[in-house]
């Protein structure tokens, strides 16, 4: 009589997508700035993204594992993780030391939080972060494009150099705008091609994996805000790792406000913090701190930022 | 803080699939034997008004009840009672159950007679002993919907006709096929009721009814047909009166306090059925379809049929069922058994094949705020789901889980296939033990 019927709660059907599936969007959209790299800085910078994607992904499946936790290397997090992380580092830096970057992403910041969906701040950035602050003379060698072996500063240490009267004499030159736009220049692996950035940006708004929101505010607001300041807002636009963090890192789910009004506060906050990290800071650029202090800050956002109930009754 | 961007894209496009729509009803025949339970109303369970062994006739009452939200239930058909027995709800309680073996003769009882309507109370009483409950899964009773306390203060009958659930077209082909039935009893309605406007909200993915329904109430004072977009939940009653009016029923308060009464078009049609012959409810138009279904259609089926005869009579199963609905795949309920009978509420039966029944694995919540984005009522289910798991029942009042009308959206656009409307219905549960324990504290 009874055939087994599954019984189940509604709803009784599912919209296409899954986690599996966002990650995926989502490497589609950082692949432009991946072959940007490597055609400015050679095949090491695949070699690079591979390895961290690599480490990442096997840290995660060796903590699940051990932990006896479900798997969930399938869901593609890590990968985007170990990528993220690669776009940050300098395209030389030794493979080991982008691995402990991995490390402390994947076990420290995410698994150790409870994986997926409860860290609070952006693994990759904690990575970079960590590298940062352990290997300095690695994590600021930043190899120039078309010159082999050759390394110098990045357009914002370059600016940095020449507000110090030590630093100024030098011979300094900034790059032009068109250099900066295409990514011919000194920095970080995935982050120097503008144009490749903003593509994968297109890309991720077609298919609805984020809203405009935060990038716009965040680009907006450091553009408006060093214009302001007397420095020259379209350099500050495209210097440094701005477009990476706005449109891949400021967009991150688990670590951004989820209201379109706390996306706006974060990208205007982390906005201002990167505009007096670059020009009044100790470090010549200020994206990364500017979003993990954002990401210390979103569950505060996020309570502030509640949207009222339909019909809902305040007592 | 609400801002503009948190006001838009509510609800979700979900694919309409209304293969049904231009199927006209067929009726069945009547069954060997019907199942008439007791629990078709929002109130307590109806007392059994008749015994086993007894002869019963088409429209006797054969239970009833003097609770406050309940309606009086009728037998669908003639023949004789042969036994009292337990059927389990989908929602897991029992239900006693009257047993009838039909004579197929569906002679009349002496009581179907049309009624006599002459003022607002006579006429609230013919639509309590017409038996209609709403069509939501609490089937509210229809003649408690039309006697509110300030029935003054209403000015607008809505009678909701988006059917904006999948599948689901027996709302449309009452339209094609019983268009002068639901016009006489809103007519009926709005005199009696002394209600000067009425709007017929229906999705714009049913052209032809809105032209129907345009052109027969052309000439009808203060009667608009107002064409929705089409995404679910259009249908729900909070969004309909929104959509429609603009209004919004706050926490805790009626759709009459805000001067609506809100009536589901079919509920109308058999309003109108009933003051012209006297027959009360005892049959229901139901959308048969879904992919193990032979042959998908519309079909009138008495009530007490089991789902399994109706679908049968359809054309049978394609192949074997995994799960059977009553009710669109947003919100219907599904069943134990397809021997489950058509309800006072049905409007459609839905089996679903193997294909169609995917294990959804739950992952993670990755906070990507999709819940928050589809719900109507502007929920945030993520942060509900955090109250939840911390056993947070102010954090869950603070987000309002009580205004949560179950209507999937969230669940469905979760790509973490997170089970969030469970999830809500243990949460309410939660709080009213919660508000027991205090009260009896
Ligand atoms: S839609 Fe699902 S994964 Fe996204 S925030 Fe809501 S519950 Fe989490
Ligand atoms: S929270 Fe409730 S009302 Fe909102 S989408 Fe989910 S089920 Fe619908």
């Amino acid at each position: 009589m009874t055939q087994n019927l599954v019984v189940a709660s509604s709803p009784h059907f599912r919209a296409e997508g899954s986690t599996a599936a966002i990650m995926r969007d989502v490497l589609i959209a950082l692949l432009p700035a991946q072959i940007a790299a490597i055609y400015f800085f050679g095949a090491g910078a695949l070699l690079l993204t591979v390895t961290c994607a690599a480490a990442s992904m096997l840290f995660e499946y060796l903590y699940r594992r051990l932990m006896h936790l479900d798997g969930t290397v399938g869901d593609l997090s890590a990968a985007v993780t170990g990528v993220l992380l690669a776009y940050n580092l300098p395209a030389g830096i030794p493979l080991w030391m982008a691995v402990i970057g991995c490390f402390a992403a994947v076990i420290v910041i995410k698994q150790l939080f409870g994986g997926l969906g409860r860290n609070f701040a952006n693994p990759a950035i904690v990575g970079r972060i960590v590298l940062l602050l352990s290997f300095a003379t690695q994590m600021t060698s930043w190899p120039i494009p078309g010159q082999d072996g050759v390394t110098g500063a990045t357009p914002l240490g370059v600016v940095a150099a020449m507000s110090n009267p030590e630093t100024a004499s030098e011979a300094l030159k900034l790059p032009g705008y068109l250099d900066m736009f295409l990514g011919n220049i000194g920095g970080s692996m995935g982050e120097t091609s503008a144009l490749a950035l903003l593509i994968g940006f297109g890309y991720l708004l077609a298919r609805r994996v984020i809203t405009a929101t935060e990038p716009l505010a965040f680009m907006g607001t450091v553009f408006i805000l060093s214009w302001a300041l007397g420095a020259d807002p379209v350099f500050h636009l495209l210097a440094g790792g701005l477009m990476l963090g706005a449109i891949f890192m400021g967009t991150d789910y688990v670590t951004t406000p989820t209201t379109e009004t706390g996306k706006l506060i974060f990208g205007v906050g982390a906005g201002i913090l990167t505009v007096v990290i670059r020009l009044y800071g100790s470090y010549p650029e200020g994206v990364s701190f500017a979003i993990l202090l954002m990401n210390i800050i979103t569950p505060h956002i996020d309570n502030l930022t509640r949207i009222k109930a339909f019909g809902g009754v305040e007592e | 803080m609400a801002s503009i961007f948190d006001r838009s894209l509510k609800g979700v496009r979900a694919p309409h699939r209304k293969n049904t729509m231009d199927m006209e009803t067929r009726r069945m025949p009547v069954p060997e034997k019907v199942y008439i339970c007791m629990s078709q109303h929002m109130g307590p369970p109806c007392d059994i008004l008749a015994e086993v062994g007894d002869e019963v006739k088409v429209g006797q009452i054969i239970g009833d009840s003097g609770a406050f939200l309940s309606a009086p239930i009728h037998s669908s058909v003639s023949g004789k009672v042969t036994g009292i027995s337990e059927i389990i709800m989908p929602n897991g309680t029992r239900s006693k159950t009257l047993v009838i073996e039909t004579d197929k003769k569906q002679t009349l009882h002496e009581s179907v007679k049309p009624p006599s309507v002459t003022d607002r109370e006579s006429f609230l009483k013919a639509v309590r002993a017409a038996g209609l409950v709403g069509l939501g899964g609490a089937g509210f009773p229809a003649h408690i919907k039309f006697n509110p306390k300030n029935l003054g203060e209403v000015d607008t009958l809505l009678i909701n006709a988006a059917e904006c659930e999948p599948y689901i077209t027996s709302d449309y082909r009452t339209i094609m096929e019983r268009a002068g039935d639901v016009l006489y009893g809103v007519e009926t309605i709005m005199k009696w009721l002394d209600i000067k406007s009425c709007i017929i909200g229906i999705e714009d993915n049913k052209p032809e009814g809105i032209k129907k329904l345009r052109d027969m109430t052309k000439d009808m004072k203060g009667v608009t047909v107002q064409s929705l977009e089409s995404r679910y939940p259009q249908g729900a009653e909070k969004v309909l009166i929104y959509e429609t009016t603009g209004r919004i029923v706050p926490e805790g308060k009626l759709p009459a306090d805000v001067g609506c009464i809100v009536n589901n078009i079919s509920t109308v049609a058999q309003l109108a059925h009933y003051l012209r012959d006297g027959l009360p409810l005892i049959a229901k138009c139901v959308t048969v379809d879904g992919g193990a279904i032979a042959s998908p259609g519309n079909i009138q089926a008495l009530i007490g049929t089991p789902i399994r005869e109706v679908i049968a009579f359809a054309g049978g199963y394609s192949k074997e069922p995994r799960k059977v609905l009553l009710g669109g795949p947003m919100m219907g309920v599904s069943v134990y058994d397809d021997g489950y009978p058509v309800q006072k509420n049905s409007n459609a039966i839905l089996a679903m094949d193997e294909n169609q029944v995917e294990g959804y694995a739950e992952t993670a919540c990755i906070r990507c705020g999709r819940c928050v984005r589809s719900c109507p009522m502007n929920l945030m289910p993520l942060r509900i789901e955090d109250c939840f798991n911390r056993g947070d029942n102010e954090g869950l009042m603070a987000c309002k889980v009580n205004l949560c009308i179950e209507c999937g959206c969230c669940a469905y656009s979760c790509p973490a296939k997170r089970h969030l409307v469970q999830m809500h219905r243990l949460a309410k549960q939660r709080l009213r033990q919660d508000q027991q324990k205090k009260k009896g504290a």
